[in-house]
């Protein structure tokens, strides 16, 4: 239909959302995109702005996550204490891992300009600040929760790091403060490697912001300060991480996702996402896209457990995790599979390597089995 | 994971049931093992909430924090767990028995309790909490500003004890029940899903009128079967607040004693269900056979708990905040040896597992076609012959060993083997032929006595596993060079290691 090929493309993945107001895109959702890039659902899921979390329950999936009380109270507590006296235990940090000059220690609160908290206008008074600085016009140490842009497959994302310090011998920082702990100088390796990932799409966001700014980017780190509590204490305890490897996964990732696009083009015309309609006609607008399901899912995406019955239903491989999926080359099904091993299908020629050892495999389990 | 638990795996999944991956049982199981569900508050490193504790399925212990934001009620906690897991540990001091140690002239004697302690946690993160209970604990002072009881630090030396030893595959001190379950039996879900405990449960033992894979997603609503820990669900936290909120607001003493017992009778509730898991758990696995190198590997843990122990009497310095460069070396260095030897040992007591090493090439079956009971070649010595009978196998399958490999047969593991000759035979088989030495009871002539050479139609099966391989050698620890930091000093605690700010 020559009228949908004209549509922007932004208007036909609101279209999708309907008249709901859109989801924000957050770090977190950037990095979970790019935990499974494959995904063509959670794809334009996101890029539509939909509420993944709603739509799971229309579809009779309440998602099983959500935050203790506990960690939240937590979580502002160490917030409130790392900023707590004028930054003070921010600027301790600042000085151990970056020998910031002590007379340096001018901050600025983003969180609102002149009493307005509004995103755009923070946004813009952050532009503001960083091409003072960066210019040597203006000198501050620390940028609290600034807000930076990024453009994620089509659409504005604004993003909040915890804290941005100005050029210390010659480079800008990105800061996150973090709740969980660093025993002995070792945190949590899986909560690390989350936390990079954000660090690198706000790294990402700031070399934006210099671009459009026409400011050199070699300004900006490609280190982050991570600040989490020390030990079992509360005191903040802060270490450099660096980002290269994060930094060139993302772009990779955020190159390929303008493909939300083409896929939300592709949906026929009367498809839906808007989460006020029947739950059948979800169904069928969700199962247009394809997912790509794996038991990871299951720790980050909302609509993981509508996926995994799906993969039950045409017995991916993929849903027993990816020892299974490697042992099965080019076989799609396990149904596929045990007939194969049954000797009800034979394989074609390129499975018939993997399927023969699939079936000595098998053989053997039942001759030992016998034996002992 | 192996092709063979691909097969199993994929199995299940169809059938709804687990299938087996193992014929025996690997880890020791103690006739009393310690049982201990953990739970933690949400959002901290390690702040002990509750746990249900002890060696009896149908007394467990009860210990709850009401208020886990104070330090002394967390310290409290830790005291009421030291009661029960010393008490524990000194009915393990039983009597000694002899046993030796080295070869040769370094050979001596030492004497080793008759039993360790078992510590049981329903899954891996039961471990790693554990661990981080045993830092927390292990390193406090008795006396000074933010004096413990003695029986903490003592407890965090023992939970240390046990987290260091859990690395190792051949001790059964501490053990997690989702791994132990995992090891024997393959669900038709992902192994992050069989993490969950409850819902690998279902597969292994799923209830009468259901099947495996039902039964595992009515087990992942954390209102039924709430969370096995430490982490809590999130749901649950809310309730939990709540009445936290009520307890620290309580007017008076008997109004918070009654918010109290509320808290109490609510993580009761949370961990009882894993607790039930957990001796149901201990049952399917006693049923499994024992493997014929689980009762040496437990030797080895009552020789490290006696040990321990000694360590304690005689100096009771409690584990460093890390390990120096020198202690991590030679601990790597074990726990490499350790691995390599539990599989070598989980394959020669179970056909099931040496089937994998079958898959790969590294070993094979076959029959017994022929032997050469009379065979001599020349020796070391000029003129000499020596006694080298040989057999010859038939397999139906390849193999992939080269001539000149040495091979092991768990039908005879004191006898070396070595592989002569490797025909490929019209169709799939191969014909091996291999010389034999040793394992004949000190015989140097003909004939072999009756059962040390296989006799002709026996099943055999070849593998370059060795479990006997000896370990690799580093220097005593005393003899360290100078090059390398010289002899470690023992971790000295300082005051700094006590004073951890708390708020």
């Amino acid at each position: 239909m020559p009228s949908q090929q004209s549509e922007h493309p932004d208007d036909r993945l609101a279209r999708l959302r309907g008249p709901q107001p859109p989801q924000p895109y957050t770090a977190r959702k950037i990095t979970a995109l790019t935990a499974n890039p494959a995904c063509a659902r959670r794809a334009v899921l996101d890029a539509a702005g939909v509420d993944k979390a709603l739509l799971a329950q229309q579809v009779g999936y309440e998602p099983r996550f959500g935050q203790s009380p506990f960690a939240l109270a937590r979580e502002q507590a160490f917030h409130s204490l790392v900023k707590w006296g004028s930054y003070a235990e921010l600027i301790r940090l600042l000085r151990e891992q970056l020998s910031v000059p002590v007379a340096e220690a001018h901050v600025t609160d983003l969180n609102e300009v002149g009493g307005n908290t509004a995103l755009h206008l923070r946004e813009r008074e952050t532009r503001r600040l960083i091409a003072h600085v960066a210019s040597g016009q203006d000198i501050r140490l620390i940028l609290d929760r600034p807000v930076l842009t990024l453009q994620v497959a089509g659409r504005t994302a604004y993003l909040e790091p915890d804290a941005l310090t100005h050029r210390i011998e010659g480079k800008f920082h990105v800061v996150l403060i973090r709740s969980f702990a660093a025993i002995d100088g070792q945190a949590n390796p899986t909560a690390v490697a989350e936390a990079a990932k954000q660090a690198a799409v706000y790294v990402l966001a700031l070399h934006r912001a210099f671009e459009t700014a026409s400011l050199p980017t070699e300004q900006i780190s490609h280190e982050f300060l991570l600040v989490c509590p020390k030990d079992f204490s509360n005191r903040p305890y802060g270490r450099l991480i660096d980002l290269r490897q994060e930094l060139d996964a993302l772009q990779f990732q955020l190159s390929r996702l303008r493909r939300a696009e083409d896929l939300a083009a592709q949906l026929p015309g009367t498809a839906t996402l808007d989460t006020a309609r029947s739950a059948g006609e979800l169904s069928s607008s969700i199962e247009a896209l394809d997912a790509s399901y794996t038991p990871s899912c299951l720790s980050f995406c909302e609509m993981a457990r509508y996926c995994r019955d799906e993969a039950d239903g045409c017995a991916s491989p993929a849903r027993l995790g990816s020892g299974v999926r490697n042992d099965l080359p080019g076989i799609d099904s396990t149904r596929t599979a045990l007939d194969y091993l049954d000797g009800v299908a034979a394989p074609g020629e390129a499975e018939a390597e993997a399927v023969d050892l699939l079936r000595a495999a098998a053989r053997l389990r039942r001759l030992r089995r016998r034996a002992a | 994971m192996s092709v063979l638990s691909t097969v199993a795996t994929i199995t299940a999944s169809h059938t709804g049931r687990a299938e087996p991956l193992t014929t025996v049982r690997h880890q020791h199981l103690d006739e009393q093992p310690f049982v201990l569900v953990p739970l933690t508050l949400a959002g901290e490193a390690c702040a002990p909430l509750a746990a249900l504790a002890g060696t009896d399925p149908e007394r467990p212990m009860l210990l709850t924090v009401r208020q886990p934001r104070n330090r002394a009620e967390r310290f409290r906690f830790a005291e009421r767990l030291a009661t029960l897991l010393l008490a524990y540990i000194d009915g393990c001091r039983t009597e000694t028995e002899p046993y030796t140690v080295g070869r040769g002239k370094e050979k001596e004697e030492r004497l080793r309790f008759q039993r360790a302690p078992q510590l049981l946690v329903p899954n891996g993160e039961g471990i790693a909490y554990v661990r981080l209970l045993g830092r927390l604990t292990r390193l406090r002072a008795t006396e000074g500003p933010y004096a413990v009881d003695p029986s903490v630090p003592a407890l965090g030396k023992w939970l240390t004890w046990f987290a260091d030893l859990a690395e190792f595959p051949n001790s059964g001190a501490l053990l997690a029940m989702t791994r132990l379950l995992a090891a024997n039996w393959a669900t038709g879900q992902s192994s992050s899903e069989d993490s969950h405990l409850a819902s690998l449960f279902a597969w292994i033992d799923p209830p009468e009128d259901s099947d495996g894979a039902r039964a595992a997603r009515e087990a992942e609503d954390p209102a039924v079967w709430p969370p096995a820990g430490p982490s809590t669900d999130p749901v649950f936290d809310r309730t939990l607040h709540a009445l936290m909120t009520r307890y620290d607001d309580a007017s008076d003493d008997r109004g918070r004693e009654a918010v109290g017992r509320q808290i109490d009778h609510e993580l009761s509730g949370q961990m009882l269900p894993t607790w039930r898991l957990m001796w149901r758990g201990v049952e399917l696995l006693r049923e499994l056979p024992e493997g014929a190198h689980v009762p040496g590997r437990w030797d080895l843990d009552r020789r490290w708990f006696s040990e321990y122990v000694e360590y304690l009497d005689a100096d009771g310095r409690p584990q460093a905040r890390r390990d120096q460069a020198v202690r991590a070396a030679r601990r790597l260095a074990r726990l490499e040896d350790a691995v390599t030897r539990f599989e070598a040992e989980r394959a020669f007591d179970d056909p099931l597992v040496m089937a994998e090493y079958e898959l790969t090439g590294e070993a094979f079956t076959g029959t017994v076609t022929a032997r050469d009971e009379d065979r001599f070649i020349p020796g070391d010595r000029p003129g000499s012959q020596v006694w080298r009978p040989t057999i010859v196998l038939r397999t139906d399958t390849r193999v992939g060993l080269a001539v000149g490999t040495e091979v092991k047969s768990p039908a005879r593991p004191g006898q070396e083997a070595r592989i002569l000759e490797v025909r490929q035979e019209d169709g799939a088989g191969h014909t091996v032929v291999l010389q034999l030495k040793g394992g004949f009871a000190r015989k140097r002539t003909p004939p072999a006595p009756p059962g040390t050479l296989a006799e002709t139609g026996e099943e055999l099966t070849y593998t370059t596993l060795n479990p006997t391989a000896m370990p690799s050698v580093l220097p005593d620890e005393e003899n360290t060079p100078w090059t390398h930091g010289g002899p470690p000093q023992p971790y000295e605690p300082t005051d700094e290691d006590a004073e951890e700010t708390w708020e």
